[in-house]
């Protein structure tokens, strides 16, 4: 066990702390929209080798050698500097790394690059209003006929439909296979006539997500990543890479760093409620949360980096428990430091924007947000039961035959 | 950058956990337990021969040299083994003379304690709250102390006493002396029993090198607690599984219901990820002095924290049976309660961390 760098990774990050020295951006293109700031910064940060360092060059990706340690060290530095590096975003995040694996070459030359630079913009079709925790139940249907699949049904939960141009999506091409082999992976324009998207009006106030209806909807034969029926298996191959399951704590972090600025600042009989010994003892305790999951973070990185990843399985398995956990504790201590300022509702320009902000409202909306975790990508309950089963051994729910 | 453990370390758990399974199997900690001494000469000297209570000692003075990590390590085997026995106490009496001691009387005294030749436990607690260096009132006048010291855990079969004076010092005090009155008391955990000891005008030598040792100690205590914890919690998660999977009701194993397989899911997911924040805290000891008070105290706030309600979750689990003398989780409930209550309570940790912060 060292916790230190070694010199050459030191080194690497001194270099990295320099290129990052150019964010904020200054003079005249400190004066663009902020998403074309990041934009102009992100294609930099591919050039200097510190973005998208795991996509080919000739898709629009940095190439770099896979260096695990200095992808932590990159992250570390960009998070600290506020910095855009990679996109946090459907396209780059979930359809890069599944075409990277199962694309065909065509298909990856047309779609990654745009996806990196969000000129692009993906939205992913998975859950159906009958198929959530139960996803391979999905019936949305998708009928070949000559050279385009006809797609019929409807999708739900449908993150940021309203903006996309395309989407990555799970379909019933095979209605005679078992469920889970009768499912394709297809990549749909959202401009295709038959598409309707209606918005949905989240607890929050905003619109977030949407239901989208396919009618009819033609598109070409080879939108299919995969083979047929192969679907199931291409919508995980992000989700078995053990370093996706590892995940960072950083936003845990910044949560909660924010919350002890929160304590400072508000009062409780007229002393800062940090000073209240309630409150300090909810401060620790969920810091004994976030602290552990930074120590088990880095245990699992060292467990994927000597290439044994399955010394840490378990724990990996735990971490979206933990981290929804977690943020909850924080946000729950944080409304109630609020007082009665908790019972504003967030402003319009606050729903809106994606950026966090630490006004009161904008804890009522994270308050609200950091339920979101627990439904989805696999419930909470679900993850339960993966934990039990797969974790520790326990016999499957019994499920009835189909 | 590495946060893992050498091949060493892992031989090192490996050899423990196999000495557990040959020398004090369920059913011998079971006759220690209810006998109640919490110790099997028999069982220490073996360890004594694997280098246990030398562990952290100078290679120089007899021991293998090596660090709290590896302490602590051993700590959480003997956490999952429930093991009797004054490891926790030699450990930490010992760790007190390195931290204390003048490089003189350290050489002195060391090698006894390494080789198992002496046995020693510490003498801290004052009262029932009183277990911080702050809290000591014991003073020494001329080279004697009086006073009252309380948990001084295997006291009876100690041959020398660590002793907390006020200020924070330490003094190194010979169990056999004239003066020294032991009273077992009948405590929860029969595998650490502890006994109360009046000081009448008993000989000791002050150890006074560093005037932070005592606090240094205290943290060292923290992360060897908290390995314990881990390690008794994690052997009643496992004890949960077991019996989940074979127990049955409405013709089915009970562990099939999802009320039983998440409560065991959800147990186990405030524990293991902990493991790290002990493994961090032991570093902290030994390579991050700036950090390592409040990691510690966060580490054993946290673990003892969630491994009693894992004791507590793991007697309802086993139904009837679980609240009885019989079932083997009342002996790892036991042991947590034990390194929960020792050496500070979660709340007086967070506290400590909280001041620590300059919140």
């Amino acid at each position: 066990m060292d916790l230190k760098y070694a010199p050459a990774h030191e080194s690497f990050r001194k270099s990295v702390r320099e290129f990052l020295a150019g964010w904020p951006l200054q003079g005249a293109e400190a004066a663009l929209p902020i998403s074309e700031q990041e934009g102009l910064f992100r294609k930099r940060g591919i050039l200097a080798g510190f973005v998208y360092r795991s996509v080919p060059k000739r898709y629009g990706g940095s190439e770099q050698s896979d260096d695990a340690i200095e992808d932590r060290i990159i992250r570390e530095e960009f998070y600290r500097a506020g910095a855009p590096g990679d996109l946090p975003s459907q396209g780059a995040g979930m359809l890069v790394p599944t075409l990277l694996e199962f694309g065909s070459e065509e298909q990856k030359r047309r779609y990654i690059g745009p996806a990196l630079t969000d000129d692009e913009c993906w939205c992913q079709g998975y859950s159906e209003p009958g198929s959530g925790s139960d996803l391979a139940s999905l019936q949305c249907q998708a009928r070949l006929d000559g050279d385009e699949w006809v797609l019929n049904g409807q999708k739900i939960w449908t993150s940021g439909a309203q903006r996309a141009d395309m989407m990555f999506g799970l379909f019933r091409t095979e209605p005679d296979a078992k469920k889970h082999a009768g499912i394709s992976y297809l990549l749909v324009p959202m401009d295709r006539p038959g598409i309707e998207v209606r918005p949905l009006r989240e607890m929050t106030g905003g619109f977030e997500f949407n239901e989208v209806f396919f009618t009819d909807v033609r598109i070409p034969a080879e939108n299919i990543v995969g083979q047929r029926g192969q679907g199931w298996a291409v919508s995980r191959a992000t989700l078995v890479h053990e370093r996706n399951l590892i995940g960072n704590p950083f936003m845990m972090r910044e949560a909660f760093d924010d919350l002890v600025e929160l304590a400072r600042a508000r009062l409780i009989k007229g002393r800062p409620a940090i000073e209240d010994s309630n409150i300090r003892q909810r401060l620790v305790e969920i810091e004994g949360y976030v602290r552990t999951s930074e120590a088990s973070n880095l245990l699992q990185f060292t467990a994927a980096n000597r290439g044994e990843p399955l010394t840490a399985i378990r724990p990996m398995m735990m971490n979206k428990v933990c981290s929804t956990d977690t943020m909850q504790r924080i946000m729950k201590c944080a409304f109630d430091l609020l007082g009665s300022d908790g019972l504003l509702a967030p402003l319009d320009e606050e729903l809106d924007t994606w950026r966090r902000t630490t006004s009161s409202t904008g804890w009522v909306l994270q308050f609200m947000f950091s339920m979101g975790p627990a439904i989805a990508g696999g419930a909470t309950n679900i993850q339960l039961n993966i934990i039990g089963e797969r974790g520790y051994g326990l016999p499957r729910d019994l499920r009835p035959t189909p | 950058m590495d946060f893992g453990l050498s091949e060493e370390q892992r031989m090192l758990q490996e050899t423990m956990r196999s000495f557990v399974l040959n020398e004090c199997p369920t059913s011998r900690l079971r006759e220690i337990f209810d006998e109640g001494s919490g110790h099997d000469p028999a069982i220490w000297r073996a360890l004594v021969e694997m280098g246990i209570a030398g562990l952290v000692v100078p290679e120089d003075q007899g021991g293998a040299g090596l660090e709290l990590l590896d302490l602590a390590l051993v700590a959480e085997v003997f956490g999952e083994a429930a093991m009797p026995g004054p490891f926790l106490a030699h450990s930490l009496a010992t760790l007190g003379v390195q931290f204390a001691a003048s490089d003189e009387v350290a050489e002195r005294i060391l090698p006894g304690l390494a080789s198992g030749e002496q046995t020693a436990t510490i003498a801290f607690q004052e009262g029932e709250r009183g277990w911080a260096p702050r809290d000591w009132t014991v003073r020494l006048k001329g080279d004697r102390i009086s006073g009252v010291k309380h948990v001084v855990t295997h006291a009876a079969i100690a041959d020398r006493l660590l002793v907390g004076l006020a200020g924070g010092r330490l003094a190194w005090v010979d169990a056999r002396a004239e003066g020294i009155d032991i009273v077992e008391e009948n405590g929860i955990d029969r595998t650490r029993p502890f006994a109360t000891i009046r000081f009448v005008d008993v000989p000791a030598e002050l150890l006074s090198r560093d005037e932070h040792a005592a606090e240094r100690l205290v943290d060292a205590a923290s992360v060897l607690l908290s390995a314990d914890a881990f390690g008794a919690a994690s052997k009643l998660i496992e004890l949960d599984v077991a019996y989940a999977q074979t127990r049955e009701q409405f013709g089915q194993p009970i562990g099939q219901f999802q009320a039983i397989k998440h409560t065991i899911a959800r147990l186990g997911t405030e524990i293991e990820p902990a493991r790290a924040l002990w493994w961090q805290a032991a570093y902290a000891l030994d390579h991050l002095p700036l950090e390592a008070s409040r990691t510690a105290s966060m580490a054993k706030a946290h673990i003892v924290d969630r491994a009693m309600t894992t004791a507590r979750e793991s007697v309802e689990l086993h139904g009837g049976y679980g609240f009885t003398w019989e079932c083997e989780v009342q002996i790892w409930f036991k042991r947590i309660m034990f390194d929960r209550a020792f050496l500070g309570t979660p709340e007086e940790h967070r506290e400590r961390c909280a001041e620590l912060a300059d919140w």
